[in-house]
């Protein structure tokens, strides 16, 4: 286990958004009510130019969030030794206030799908998972979060439920976890399970960062709802609703919005922090 | 028991491949449609960062030309690394096959230069050197040899890639004529220029590039074509901050 002082996440308990270049000037100008940032590391990998030289200027400001998406924790292979070390470079430089990845997979034999893929929850599953994150927080140095995914199919083999397959992997790594919880009202609604009854059973004492996101209504061969994680809209009401049921039981958190296609202009993004910061407002005292 | 990622990757590439066996929804039935998300945000992923990445080419073929290229290409060219800033090297090369495009023959080349581009926007930050320092005595100045900055990129084609490139990406640019081009990118801060060079102009940055002289590589030019002007292209290096050093090679005394 690591030291926790190592790694403890340093995002304060406000609203933060995912950040997208063409709100650069925007975000420098007028931010309030957001207070902080979170990048996806694989955009912040080249070798400089503008993407760096944002980053650097943004992070004299702002405290930065770290979010990989290339990973491939649950990848069947073993991690990819040269992006492990590319994250080890970019936290080292950066010293990022926290740094998170995916319960997924999206690597195999090499090839990137670029796209967060599905795990069967299993006993091999969580011991690979485990030893994937004791290696990435050995080679990275510090604490991970990891992050529940949405869900459109389930696996019949799988053995433990989500909230406590995260909760043993937290408990055996030390990491600690990232409630998404448009992806919790995504997965409920597609595999009928109560979004409240998954929050309940959900170990809320490891939470370090919670998501908010927009998503996209399908249905699928019965004519059921299939609700799509898309990131290309305002959150839902019942998302809203369901934040102010964790923020109840958990206290404030780091609420973090994310948009990344069809992006908005800063106005309308902004708009949901400030919704967000009123969720951390109402929390009952 | 679940097939393994294999037969999820391979049946996630190739949509003719039966969804993996073990996947449901919660009454139990067979995931069918629901699998479909997946090959759908891979599929759909991949075509927008080809698109990203080449618009000239999305812009030559039309989108739904482009879409299917995309498409075909995902499936030969999974990208190899999560860095999706490289993702579509292997896309010229690809487009050089591909026999219905044989008539576009330019294609290759003006893909080689989007990615170019890119490769520039992201290169390493470098310091350029002052005029100043190419103020040297008419001894100094044949034995200098010089260094450019990461960020510049050269491209020779038998096409008229800086016109092609130029007319899809440039209100009222002039329609491109016959003729091979040479091209030098830039990147004097933040953003990458191709600057159309004139002839001797490759010869001379190749030479450079090798290490030669001033003096071996003026040659060289000069050889490639009479009347190579070099003031003006150092000129154009200087202004865009592409030259990161001089040194003068001394002789021993």
């Amino acid at each position: 286990m690591l030291d926790s002082a190592l790694g403890s996440n340093r995002l304060p308990a406000a609203p933060g958004v995912g950040y997208k270049p063409q709100h650069f000037s925007q975000i420098l100008a007028e931010a309030a009510p957001v207070a902080w940032l979170e990048i996806h590391a694989e955009n912040y990998m080249g070798d400089g130019g503008r993407p760096l030289a944002q980053l650097r200027h943004l992070s004299e400001r702002f405290p930065i969030s770290v979010h990989g998406v290339g990973l491939s924790i649950g990848g069947e292979d073993p991690l990819d030794a040269d992006h492990l070390a590319r994250l080890k470079h970019l936290v080292g430089w950066l010293d990022p206030a926290s740094f998170s990845e995916h319960l997924a997979w999206s690597t195999h034999d090499s090839h990137f799908l670029n796209d967060l893929l599905p795990l069967p929850y299993t006993d091999a599953t969580l011991s690979r998972i485990c030893d994937h994150i004791d290696q990435v927080q050995d080679v990275v140095g510090r604490r991970m979060l990891l992050e529940n995914p949405s869900s459109y199919l389930a696996f019949d083999e799988s053995t433990w439920s989500e909230p406590d397959f995260l909760r043993e992997v937290s408990r055996r790594t030390g990491c600690g976890l990232l409630l998404d919880v448009n992806n919790v009202f995504v997965s409920a609604t597609n595999l009928d399970f109560s979004p409240q009854g998954y929050i309940d059973a959900f170990p809320l004492e490891n939470v370090a960062e919670i998501h908010l996101g927009g998503h996209d209504e399908d249905e699928d061969d019965h004519g059921h709802p299939l609700l799509i994680d898309s990131h290309g809209r305002e959150v839902v009401d019942p998302v809203w609703a369901l934040l102010d049921h964790v923020l109840e039981r958990s206290g404030p958190k780091p609420v973090l919005i994310e948009w990344d296609t069809d992006v908005p202009d800063w106005p309308v993004l902004r708009a949901e922090a400030v919704r967000a910061q009123a969720a951390l407002e109402r929390i009952p005292a | 028991m679940t097939e393994s990622q294999a037969t999820f990757h391979d049946a996630l590439l190739d949509a003719a491949q039966p969804v993996p066996l073990g996947l449901s929804d919660a009454q139990a039935r067979p995931a069918g449609r629901r699998f479909s998300v997946y090959r759908n945000n891979v599929a759909v992923s991949l075509t927008e960062a080809m698109h990203e990445a080449f618009p000239v080419i999305a812009k030559l073929l039309g989108k739904q030309n482009m879409d299917g290229l995309a498409g075909l290409f995902l499936r030969r060219h999974p990208p190899s690394s999560p860095l999706m800033m490289h993702y579509g090297e292997a896309f010229p090369d690809f487009l050089a096959g591909m026999e219905q495009l044989s008539h576009l023959g330019y294609l290759p080349d003006v893909a080689r230069l989007e990615l170019a581009l890119r490769r520039s926007y992201h290169a390493a930050d470098s310091t350029p050197i002052g005029p100043e320092a190419l103020a040297l005595s008419p001894d100094d100045l044949p034995r200098a040899q010089l260094a450019f900055a990461p960020a510049i990129g050269l491209l020779r084609s038998p096409w008229p890639i800086h016109a092609i490139w130029r007319f899809n990406t440039q209100d009222g640019a002039p329609k491109p004529q016959a003729g091979a081009q040479d091209i030098l990118i830039t990147r004097a801060e933040f953003d990458p220029v191709p600057h159309l060079l004139p002839k001797g102009g490759a010869e001379w940055i190749q030479a450079v590039q090798a290490g030669q002289t001033l003096g071996d590589a003026h040659e060289t030019a000069l050889a490639a074509a009479d009347g190579f002007d070099l003031g003006a292209l150092l000129a154009l290096l200087l202004q865009e901050n592409a030259i990161t050093s001089v040194n003068i090679e001394r002789l021993e005394t």
